[in-house]
């Protein structure tokens, strides 16, 4: 085949078998392969500038698939046909920009084509996630936890909002906490996220200022590593990861790891220097619907270092294990 | 309804089965449907004058309907049949409360008739009327569709047939028409915005534990398995949207409602094949009977026989079958396998065949990602081009970082994938955004290959190199120079583009110079199969037949490999160049070509 392809250029590539077939071809063909010979016999009119010059910018220059080693030693035939790559000829830019414009009127062009740009492309999307809402027991002491996100923006820019809120059923609120961020997206999995985290609670009140990468890291695990800093000067800084092992198509196991840590030792939030707490679960969910799966899951969670020597000092426990009934839905 | 779309249009439709003779005697190609207000395929338009009404409207589909918009009352839309040589004047009158377009797909027009709204005209607003009018110049299968918004996906769409000047060189004594679609209950926009959240979020055929654990075969080894998860890859995204949102439909008719086209025995019928769905690749087949190719995308090609072939979006085959006295099943097979529109071809109304089970779901290999010839199944070092790279030393010569893809450097042995570079900033002269999250490291031409999923399949499959142009080329002329047009996604983020930019970033046009003889070399960067398509122009497809390759409107460029395409920009003006996935299309995925100088402007 790649014999009979290189008699065919050859055959092509030859001037007067060109020259030829230009002659039978349409007269639009000839026109644009109009030799200068042709041209003075009066036969077409030259459309086409001679054939491009070679590339402007050197980083494109053809690289032959059959280096001339191989070729000597019989392995390939070196292929000289391929075209190089090039800007288009000057003519290619002539005329007007927009070729409707003089048809249907630049007014109405100018707006049918911006909307056409928006709709190829720039279509903004949402999403509001519960990730967990759920029953936490430990030891015959019940809490829960609403753990959510939501989205709304285009590839890039998003606006992200997020929140967590954990209580007990008895005691009311424990804490709360809701970030408003903007979200860029930095590469292909990751986005950069940075704003403000308000937290609400006894004794807890704050305001931070958020910096965090999220995103899809390798082995399909959903990261969220963020830097938070108080209007108090205080620094902490908590990572979340998470993945989802299908077992069935709709039996999903997810683990899912966080830790925290703060900078400085804050008595008022019983946060110690160094890792401050750490937990580990897993979730069993099953998908009843692709948007709304139940789950159950155990997580063990402890406090290290200074923030458990606080927990002992409320009379709290520094680790323990959590029974967990939830649901995870999105819209 | 309409006096546009009079429903004693409905008598002329025969039940259930299309009865043709010659040219003349025109088929009622597909029957009526009983439910709902659409009727699912309908009658024929032919003539100098035709009117088009693009009108909302429910279309049942399995006995629950939803919202879709209708073209002259129906879905498909009705049979436009003209002839080679004619003028046609098209009054098309939009009665959405939305602007509308129809484009012509593979007719070769004056760049203001084709159909594109902000490209080639200003679009058809609500309760307007537009008139195209153009003269025929080709002949073959074509089709017609909607080029706003995401109204393709509802319906808008329908087949449109030239009959050649002279004699027609393919033989048959009957024809049908098929028009394959993909219909959902969700809103399209619905299915955009799942895609946005989550892009497997259709994909119900994921790998498993269970599969793994189980007695299945397990077609990947733990090295690609690795592979894919390192990358964020998923080796089962083969279709974006899928059976999970979509019923998979023959003429407007669901597997259920099984349209039926009737023949005698020992005719030879003319399949006219058009793939009008908005998201689904289809493998095409009729178990236990063999099918001749005759032409693609409208033009002629030497008969080649074949078991199954795969159709892309807005491809179309003509194919010539003899069936013998018992039905055929027509399986229009999802490319992931999830579901398929299912059809009879029965000597007597009423027959019906058993529909063959759904395949195995492929999986995507490392030749899918781009790292060359060796296949999933083949992870010994790999001859390519007769070449045994890996008995060579290539580790001293490495290729320089910034060699172009024209020249795809030597295989390496399998054992270095691990290494390969994915996504190697060096290999394009395009920034690499968040919208790409890969670079084939080492594409290869792969219109040898029948397309995913098709590769052991154990019967014949058409593949782009058995395509053979029944005439030899009119534009002799070698293309002057290449461009190279990366095929770009973030497959997580569900963000398409080409040469990393998407069309709402108003990315520099491909200019070409009128009558300039190009290369176009379509560089897949992705692990999806995207269907590309060119309007106004055909393309050579770069297949290695010298001047009898084929002329095609769309070509699918398969995962990790690449195309050559070689074209004359003669038509003048400014055109759509796009990926034929509509939510590829919506996310971006589309380019506007421009050929000057324009009729009457100076060179």
């Amino acid at each position: 085949m790649k014999i009979l392809f290189s008699l065919l250029v050859l055959l092509a590539g030859s001037p007067a078998a060109a020259q030829h077939a230009g002659h039978q071809s349409s007269p639009e063909e000839t026109m644009a392969s109009c030799p200068p010979e042709h041209a003075a016999m009066g036969h077409c009119t030259p459309a086409l500038p001679e054939p491009p010059p070679q590339p402007a910018a050197p980083a494109r220059q053809p690289t032959e698939s059959c280096p001339p080693e191989h070729a000597a030693m019989g392995h390939c035939t070196p292929k000289e046909t391929e075209p190089s790559t090039a800007s288009p000829p000057a003519v290619a830019l002539s005329g007007p920009e927009n070729a409707a414009d003089a048809v249907y009127g630049a007014g109405a062009m100018a707006s049918a084509r911006k909307a056409m740009l928006r709709e190829h492309g720039d279509v903004p999307a949402h999403k509001l996630l519960i990730d967990r809402a759920e029953i936490r027991s430990r030891q015959g002491e019940d809490s829960y936890l609403v753990d959510t996100q939501a989205w709304y923006g285009g590839d890039i820019d998003k606006l992200w909002l997020k929140s967590e809120i954990e209580g007990g059923f008895n005691g009311g609120l424990d804490s709360a906490e809701v970030q408003a961020l903007w979200s860029h997206a930095i590469g292909p999995w990751f986005d950069l996220q940075a704003g403000v985290r308000q937290d609400a609670g006894p004794g807890r009140d704050r305001t931070h200022f958020a910096l965090g990468v999220q995103g899809l890291a390798p082995y399909w695990w959903e990261t969220d590593a963020a830097l938070f800093v108080s209007t108090k000067g205080e620094v902490t800084a908590r990572l979340e990861a998470e993945h989802d092992a299908r077992i069935t198509q709709k039996l999903i196991l997810q683990p899912r790891a966080e830790v925290g840590f703060s900078f400085q030792d804050t008595p008022e939030l019983m946060a110690g220097a160094g890792i401050t707490d750490a937990s580990l679960g897993a979730r069993l969910r099953y998908q009843i619907a692709s948007t709304f799966s139940p789950y159950l899951g155990v997580e063990y969670e402890r406090a290290f270092a200074g923030t458990a020597r606080y927990r002992r000092l409320e009379g709290e426990r520094a680790g323990g294990w959590n029974f967990l009934v939830g649901l995870r839905t999105w819209f | 309804m309409r006096d546009t779309m009079p429903l004693s249009r409905r008598g002329f439709v025969t039940g259930g089965a299309a009865i043709l003779g010659l040219a003349g005697a025109f088929p009622a190609w597909a029957r009526t449907g009983s439910q709902g207000l659409a009727a699912k395929g309908s009658g024929l338009v032919t003539g100098p004058n035709i009117d088009l009404s693009i009108a909302a409207a429910e279309l049942a589909v399995n006995r629950r309907s939803g919202h879709a918009v209708t073209i002259n009352g129906s879905i498909p839309g009705p049979l436009i049949r003209l002839k080679e040589g004619q003028e046609v004047r098209l009054r098309v009158s939009n009665h959405l409360h939305e602007d509308t377009s129809i484009h012509w797909h593979g007719l070769i027009v004056p760049f203001e008739m084709d159909g594109v709204p902000g490209v080639s005209f200003p679009g058809i607003k609500p309760h307007s009327t537009f008139e195209y009018r153009f003269p025929i110049r080709q002949s073959g299968t074509y089709w017609y569709h909607s080029h706003s918004g995401l109204q393709e996906q509802v319906g808008h769409y329908g087949p449109l047939i030239i009959d050649p000047e002279g004699a027609d060189p393919v033989a048959y004594d009957r024809e049908h028409v098929i028009v394959l679609s993909d219909w959902s209950f969700l809103h399209p926009h619905t299915i955009f915005t799942r895609l946005k959240q989550e892009g497997g979020f259709f994909n119900r055929q994921k790998l498993t534990l269970a599969d793994r654990l189980g007695d299945k075969t397990d077609p990947m080894t733990p090295a690609e398995r690795d592979m894919f998860a390192r990358m964020r890859m998923d080796p089962t995204d083969i279709s974006d949207v899928t059976e999970a949102a979509y019923t998979f439909l023959i003429n407007g008719h669901s597997a259920d409602e099984n349209w039926t086209g009737l023949f005698t025995p020992g005719e030879r019928v003319r399949l006219r094949i058009i793939n009008a769905a908005a998201q689904t690749t289809f493998n095409f087949r009729i178990p236990g009977l063999p099918m001749t190719v005759v032409a693609t995308d409208g033009n002629n090609v030497r008969p080649v026989e074949i078991d199954e072939f795969q159709i892309g979006n807005a491809e179309t085959y003509d194919v010539i079958v003899r069936p013998g006295d018992q039905p055929c099943a027509l399986v229009a097979e999802a490319i992931d396998r999830s579901g398929m529109g299912v059809a009879t071809l029965a000597p007597r109304a009423g027959m019906r065949a058993a529909a063959p089970r759904l395949r195995e779901r492929p999986t995507l290999g490392m030749k899918d990602m781009g790292m060359g010839n060796s296949s999933a199944h083949d992870h010994m070092a790999t001859k390519t081009d007769g070449i045994d790279h890996a008995a060579m030393d290539h580790t001293a010569a490495p290729p320089p970082s910034h060699q172009p893809m024209r020249a795809p450097p030597p295989m390496q042995p399998a054992e270095d994938h691990g290494s390969m570079n994915m996504r190697d900033a060096s290999r394009v002269d395009f920034p690499l955004g968040a919208g790409v999250d890969m670079i084939a490291p080492m594409p290869v031409d792969r219109t040898g290959d029948p397309g995913v999923g098709l590769e052991d399949v154990g019967h014949r499959v058409l593949t782009y190199k058995d395509l053979v142009s029944l005439e030899p080329r009119s534009d002799t002329r070698l293309p002057g120079r290449m461009i190279e047009i990366h095929l770009t996604g973030n497959m997580e983020r569900f963000m398409w583009s080409l040469d990393g930019e998407q069309l709402s970033e108003n990315p520099e046009p491909y200019r070409f110079a009128r009558n300039e003889r190009v290369r176009m070399r379509l560089i897949n960067d992705t692990m999806m199969t995207h269907p590309m398509h060119l309007h106004g122009h055909f393309w050579e497809l770069v297949n290695g037949h010298g001047d009898r390759q084929p002329l095609k409107h769309t070509v699918r460029v398969l995962p990790g490999g690449y195309v050559d395409l070689d074209l004359t920009a003669d038509a003048p003006g400014d055109w759509a160049f796009h990926c034929h996935l509509l939510y590829h299309m919506h996310a971006g995925m589309m380019r506007i070509v421009k050929v000057r100088p324009l009729e009457g402007e100076p060179a």
